[in-house]
């Protein structure tokens, strides 16, 4: 039996938006990208295109370099102390590598969502949703901000888990409920991207699901990249699955980029069908 | 089934675990008992001085019993607070510039010179202050003391906060970073108000530490038999006057030295004490 099949199975049938046009989100081209950590390259020349309105997956095994490539996106992996990028990405079209682009104003508008729950440990669930907004935005009413806390929550599912405890604290919550918080948190200023680096490796199954049915509601309106190591989890929440790989000779590239649907079914690399099936990573 | 030999290797391995625990435990109660043997010693010899007056007239003359140390006192509260004043802007930014916002070379050398700042002998800060400040421009002063308290107080400082700093997760940084916040508003809202109850102790510390100092003085504030308002005029303090009344010849003054301490070592009590209970009510209240 193909050992592929159990996993085709799982690929949700989706239908192409149907105004992609329409969507807020924005696309992004990545052009030769290259990372590194000081001397260490830890990705290298890649080349990969990511569409608006659907979810867009990055697979591989450890240390293949997806969670360089997509802190890369928002250039959050510049923060680490030695740390730099080359190459290109561009965001409709914008290089947010130009020399005059400001990386503070770039992250404004490309969210991003971390492996473990990071709500802020001293900030009530209100505050924390709208933490962005009252350090980056101007200043806001009362009821700019409270519309903006529910809207955020309900968008992700959480304000009717949260609403009579929106002033305790966010630490208080379970940890399926911080990370949709942090989504919350990182929708409520509103980017046109979303970005999230594992965000379900330390949750448990029914909060995973919970996330990817969310995923499915966003990208509606948000751009979403989401780095994955579990493949069910590829399978089931994106549409597009870029499949990234290091070996000894190269640091982390791209292998293949493709519908998820075809991905998971007819590979196109043998490297692609080891990994999927369990014989490689 | 376990066979003898292992069983003989269990019963050894509970006999040094039971000696080892022993010993340790010896150990603690030998080194806070040293605690409470300086305290006892202090209290005993200290309590029978304590009157209203101790707290609120400044010392008699030569061969009349009476008086207290109201003067040094104040002299080292207001000294305390100026030099807390100059210090605490001073090492806490030096902690955030280590640990925040210095990467390479240049930050390293900065740790560097805190650390051997701290390991100055306070005698040497003393002469330092009298070199730089007392004899050309202050002269013997409570500003001249209080200077040197805060060479003393900038160090402690700048490492413990510096330490508390490090505590926080790199994962609090990088959400913030992520909504697009500049580097300078990470720091100020969210990585500091994390951790300002432990920034309020490590402060307290410093406090503490540049209570007792009595070498920097010696140089700097010289002390005062008197009342002084003024931190322009020599100024009295605790550690000074249990100084001088320790090396006197009058055993009215060695009573009054004993109590000196005992009131030092409360204030620092009551000082870190209350710190810690506005911080810990604080940090409920956020919650």
């Amino acid at each position: 039996m193909n050992p592929i099949r159990p996993l085709a199975d799982i690929v949700r049938n989706r239908t192409a938006p149907e105004n992609p046009s329409a969507n807020a989100g924005r696309s992004i081209t990545v052009r030769s990208l290259s990372a590194f950590y000081g001397k260490h390259k830890a990705i290298e020349d890649i080349d990969l295109d990511i569409h608006p309105g659907v979810v867009t997956a990055i697979i591989g095994p450890s240390g293949c370099g997806k969670s360089t490539m997509i802190r890369c996106i928002n250039r959050m992996h510049e923060v680490i102390a030695g740390a730099y990028a080359t190459g290109s990405v561009l965001l409709d079209g914008e290089d947010i590598y130009a020399p005059d682009a400001n990386p503070v104003r770039m992250r404004r508008r490309i969210g991003m969502v971390f492996q473990k729950p990071n709500p802020f440990p001293t900030k009530t669930v209100y505050e924390n949703v709208i933490a962005g907004i009252r350090l980056n935005l101007p200043k806001m009413t009362k009821a700019g901000y409270d519309e903006a806390v529910e809207k955020s929550l309900r968008s992700v599912a959480l304000w009717d888990e949260v609403k009579d405890k929106l002033h305790s604290s966010g630490a208080s919550l379970s940890g399926g409920q911080q990370q949709r918080l942090c989504i919350a948190r990182a929708i409520a200023i509103e980017p046109e991207v979303l970005l999230l680096d594992e965000p379900c490796s330390a949750l448990d199954p029914t909060a995973t699901l919970k996330i990817e049915d969310l995923l499915f509601e966003l990208k509606e309106a948000y751009t979403i990249v989401l780095v994955t190591h579990n493949m069910q989890q590829a399978a089931r929440a994106s549409d597009t699955t870029a499949f990234f790989l290091a070996d000894e000779r190269h640091a982390g590239h791209l292998i293949e980029q493709g519908p998820t649907q075809d991905m998971f079914m007819h590979p196109k690399d043998q490297r692609t069908e080891d990994y999927i099936s369990g014989r490689l990573g | 089934m376990r066979s003898r030999s292992e069983d003989r290797k269990f019963a050894q391995r509970r006999v040094r675990g039971v000696v080892n625990a022993g010993i340790a435990v010896a150990l603690t109660v030998l080194a806070v008992s040293a605690l409470f043997v300086i305290v006892g010693h202090i209290f005993v010899n200290g309590v029978g001085s304590l009157n209203l007056d101790f707290f609120t007239k400044i010392p008699k003359p030569y061969g009349e019993t009476g008086g207290g140390i109201a003067q040094a006192i104040l002299g080292t509260l207001a000294m305390l607070c100026l030099a807390a004043i100059i210090a605490v802007p001073i090492g806490v930014g030096t902690a955030i510039y280590i640990a925040e916002i210095g990467r390479g070379r240049f930050a390293q050398m900065v740790r560097f010179a805190i650390e051997l700042l701290a390991e100055l002998p306070s005698i040497v800060v003393g002469v330092f202050i009298w070199a730089l400040l007392v004899r050309n421009i202050t002269g013997y002063s409570g500003i001249a003391g209080a200077c040197a308290l805060a060479v003393i107080m900038i160090p402690i400082i700048a490492r413990s906060v510096e330490e508390i700093l490090k505590l926080v997760p790199d994962s609090l940084r990088e959400a913030a970073l992520a909504l697009g916040t500049p580097r300078w508003k990470v720091v100020l809202f969210i990585v500091i108000p994390t951790v300002l109850p432990g920034m309020f102790t490590g402060i307290m510390l410093a406090v503490a530490r540049a209570a007792g100092e009595t070498a920097p003085l010696l140089l700097t504030s010289l002390g005062n038999a008197f009342f002084n308002f003024d931190m322009r005029k020599p100024m009295a303090a605790m550690p000074l006057q249990i100084y001088s009344y320790a090396v006197s010849p009058y055993d009215d003054w060695h009573k009054k030295a004993w109590a000196s301490t005992l009131v030092l070592i409360a204030l620092v009590a009551v000082l870190s004490g209350a710190v810690k209970f506005f911080t810990r009510r604080w940090k409920h209240e956020s919650h």
